[in-house]
């Protein structure tokens, strides 16, 4: 991974699906052009919905990966991971970052969507309200450094 | 202040607590010429203001001033003032402490005669030092901060036990740890019930006696309560103090933990069982603390991720909620003495043990998996297992034995440590379900195929220590006697349930960790459950058939099931087997209806057996999974269950034959059983109703093995809850530097 101030940005989103697609969790690193990373992340929600009817009767498909939106000048990639229910993880990464392999990615889904189990697990914490917890930030703060 | 006195009354037992208390950090006669200044001067009880008179003795006493009675009068007269001037902050502070204290409820009485002057005092350091967090419940809960604070202060200087400690040192770090001192901790227990006094001292964290006062100020200021808080906070810290060698603002007093401990009950009479997280978020939402720092606190303090709080972790969300609400800040991790005691309830003990057994798992793993490979025979690989549970136990001050006893052993300590225990009812074994330990039980009874290691788990603690083959074995076999239905995936053979198993979570832990190392074990953790209802079942019948003998029907039953889960080690197990069988018994074709019968019979002894095995196994795998699935979220290595599976059934086999009889030795009952019924085998091809009377037998025999095999389970259950905490832990200590 690069090591320069823009070369590995990435963007993890969590977007909940149920009933609206709204978001639970932005969190970027670096958090420049934040808000690009939002309409990016935003806009991918239609193409893994795409994938996610699809599927069809694969109904769990957990390791959606999704390698596409190269958006042409920035050259980033969107990956997508969805939970068997339908919550949505979206995750940005720039292109720049060349050494993320598939493998990373994966592992990087699943320990997003642990964390997330993690939180569900909080009776405090009521489905759809906005992530505030620190665990999960530490874990994604964490995940996001060894990529950059 | 002397308004206070009159308050002070009631505060008669307080003198006795303050005594034990500033016995801790002042020399006895430091201490009884303070008693007898305080005593002297006041009311002859030591009521706040005699406290604060102590304190300000044994203040005095630590700096090094000649404990007299004009000391005692100049800090009387002149409390604030002199400290004041001798030691800016820290008078400032003390006074102001003590003025908190004096304004509150402190009674002063005669002694403290400028509580305003205090007051302010502490006002204006309490601004200098305004970094401390606490602003929250300065009502009625700061006011036993307060106390509490300031006695930690004192504390440690007590703790120094030289006079020139002085409040000196503990007000420089208060002022210091103020800024940053969430941690003073003063809980209070406001939220929940005008506790008396003691109960207060309960709700205090161990607030570094530094940090802590300070922060105490702010809230002292607006306090109100009382002098009983102060003095039984005082009392409470300065005792706590005196324990705790080190600053732990997050440690858990004795009456805070039996007053946590009370309100668990409330919630949930069984104390090994847990709260689930709609009772949990009721109880801790009466605290009125905002949905956001409940939900924190929830994280910090749901150690095993379960949705569920054991009793420690029931204590330490309290304690967290107590320390939030006396305003000191939530840490981002869970302090150590907060941690969820796997071994035992202390809270110090306990940490330290857990770190031993953290560090000490690594050896006892490999051991383990060194053995299996070797395949010795069952009688070798269980004193190894022995050992190496010997070894970890030496971080555990439990003893391990492989004997009878120890399973005893371990369920008490089951029963004992309890609640820490998470079930991994989960597949991944990484969220240990609430079920208490009654569904445990039954689970592990059923032993469901999807469950199947969570039911292995919750029963067969004390066979956890033998990981891979007992266990697999043990599980499988459980399975098969059990109603669960065939598993998929014949999962690695679980280390072989070590019957020496310590019920000591350090050994557990240390076995668990042992499994976890290796990747095998995730995979072997996985696994065993699902191994061991597939051979049963297929495979009981056949080898059955060949066993003339219960013992070789124990046998082969738990070969089968080992065969199952590899499929290519089974084959060779199985060959094996089969071959022994054969030669064990060469009656396949003679009897088939006896032989039918037989295998009924021998499936009961066998079941039972194997129940037991099972249940080792299932303790096994139980620590090997939630291990496993912690340390190798992502994947399980291949590798290790193939052959884990193998060693597992060869030593099955070999451990069905000598288990069979160590089994029997473990558990006398069983044993006597067991004895009998290989006697039984020889005659029932030839008689019917020696079939029946063996029948009978076997049956008795099961019952007995079941029961056993159910215990065990538990045990099992609990030490994978333990090992599981221990993982966590773990992982939380590494800093998420690993994917």
């Amino acid at each position: 991974m690069e090591t320069g101030l823009f070369s590995g940005s990435v963007h993890i989103g969590i977007i909940y699906h149920p009933p609206q697609n709204y978001p639970l969790y932005i969190r970027s690193v670096p958090t420049e052009n934040e808000l690009k990373f939002h309409y990016t992340v935003h806009t991918s929600l239609d193409v893994v919905d795409e994938k996610i009817s699809a599927m069809g009767k694969a109904m769990v498909d957990q390791r959606e990966l999704y390698l596409g939106l190269l958006y042409p000048t920035e050259d980033y990639k969107v990956y997508g991971y969805v939970t068997n229910s339908k919550v949505k993880f979206v995750m940005v990464v720039d292109s720049s970052n060349t050494a993320l392999r598939d493998n990373e990615i994966r592992s990087m889904f699943r320990k997003l969507h642990n964390s997330y189990t993690d939180i569900m697990c909080n009776p405090f914490y009521n489905p759809g309200d906005r992530i505030h917890s620190r665990a999960f930030d530490n874990m994604v703060n964490s995940m996001m450094m060894q990529v950059c | 202040l002397w308004k206070f006195s009159g308050r002070n009354k009631g505060q008669d037992h307080f003198s006795d607590m303050i005594s034990n208390v500033l016995f801790n950090f002042v020399c006895n006669c430091v201490l009884l010429q303070i008693m007898e200044l305080c005593g002297a001067t006041r009311l002859g009880y030591f009521g706040r203001s005699q406290f604060y008179i102590a304190l300000k003795l044994v203040a005095v006493a630590q700096s090094g001033l000649p404990l007299r009675v004009e000391s005692l009068n100049t800090v009387k007269d002149l409390p604030l003032p002199r400290f004041v001037v001798s030691k800016n902050e820290q008078e400032s502070r003390h006074t102001a402490l003590y003025s908190s204290d004096a304004d509150n409820p402190a009674s002063y009485s005669g002694v403290i005669p400028p509580p305003p002057g205090r007051i302010q005092q502490r006002t204006s350091s309490d601004q200098q030092e305004s970094t401390s967090p606490v602003v929250s419940p300065q009502q009625s809960p700061p006011t036993s901060p307060h106390t509490w604070r300031k006695h930690n202060r004192h504390p440690s200087g007590g703790n120094n036990e030289r006079p020139l400690a002085g409040p000196g040192p503990f007000w420089a770090p208060f002022s210091e740890a103020q800024p940053g001192s969430s941690t003073s901790s003063d809980p209070i227990w406001s939220g929940h019930s005008p506790p008396p006094h003691q109960e207060n001292w309960v709700s205090f964290a161990d607030t570094p006696p530094t940090s802590a006062l300070l922060a105490m100020h702010p809230a002292s200021v607006q306090d109100q309560t009382t002098v009983r808080t102060v003095a039984s906070a005082t009392t409470t810290n300065e005792i706590r103090r005196q324990s705790s060698s080190y600053d732990d603002p997050w440690k858990i007093t004795d009456e805070q933990r039996q007053y946590y401990v009370n309100q668990f009950k409330t919630i949930q009479p069984d104390l090994n069982g847990f709260i689930p997280g709609s009772a949990a978020k009721e109880f801790f939402t009466k605290s009125k603390l905002p949905i956001l720092e409940l939900s924190h606190i929830w994280e910090l303090s749901d150690f095993d991720k379960d949705g569920a709080l054991t009793l420690d972790e029931f204590c330490a969300a309290f304690h967290l909620v107590v320390a939030r609400k006396n305003g000191y800040d939530l840490p981002e991790k869970l302090p150590e003495s907060l941690m969820p005691k796997l071994i035992d309830l202390e809270d110090s003990t306990e940490v330290g043990e857990q770190t031993g057994e953290v560090g000490y798992s690594s050896s006892p793993a490999e051991a383990p998996p060194s053995k299996s490979p070797s395949m010795p025979s069952l009688n070798q690989t269980w004193p190894e297992l022995n050992q190496s549970s010997e070894d970890t136990a030496i971080v555990h001050p439990v003893p391990i034995r492989m004997t009878p006893s120890k399973i005893h052993m371990q369920e008490m300590e089951l029963k004992r440590t309890g609640s820490d225990h998470t079930n991994p009812t989960s597949p991944l074994l990484v969220k240990p379900s609430d079920l208490p330990e009654e569904n445990k039980m039954s689970s592990s009874v059923k032993y469901t195929s999807g469950n199947t290691v969570t039911d292995g788990y919750s029963s067969s603690d004390s066979y956890t220590s033998d990981p891979e083959q007992i266990g697999s074995a043990v599980t499988r076999q459980r399975s098969h006697s059990g109603t669960s239905p065939d598993n998929t995936a014949p999962p690695p053979p679980p280390p072989r349930p070590h019957p020496s198993h310590s019920r000591s979570s350090s050994l557990d832990m240390n076995r668990s960790f042992s499994v976890t190392p290796g990747q095998q074990q995730a995979g072997v953790v996985a696994y065993p459950p699902a191994v061991p209802p597939r051979p049963q079942p297929s495979q009981g019948a056949g080898p059955h058939v060949h066993r003339p003998v219960d013992a070789d029907g124990l046998i082969s039953h738990s070969s089968t099931s080992p065969q199952q889960i590899p499929e290519q080690p089974n084959f060779a197990d199985f060959s094996q087997f089969e071959a022994f069988a054969a030669s064990g018994v060469n009656k396949e074709e003679d009897d088939e209806i006896e032989t039918h019968s037989e295998a009924l019979q021998v499936e009961k002894p066998s079941d039972s057996a194997s129940s037991l095995r099972v249940a080792k196994a299932d303790g096994r795998v139980d620590e090997k999974v939630p291990a496993n699935v912690p340390s190798s979220g992502k994947g399980t290595t291949p590798l290790a269950p193939p052959p884990k599976p193998i060693r597992r059934r060869l030593k099955s086999e070999d451990e069905l034959r000598p288990e069979a009889e160590e089994h029997t030795q473990k558990t006398g009952v069983i044993a006597a059983v067991l004895a009998s019924q290989p006697s039984i085998p020889r005659s029932i091809g030839k008689d019917k109703k020696a079939i029946q009377a063996s029948i009978r037998r076997n049956k008795e025999t099961n019952t007995v093995l079941a029961r056993l095999n159910s215990e065990l389970q538990q045990q099992l259950k609990d030490v994978l809850e333990e090992r599981i905490s221990l993982e966590v832990q773990l992982e939380q200590l590494r800093p998420f530097s690993h994917l």
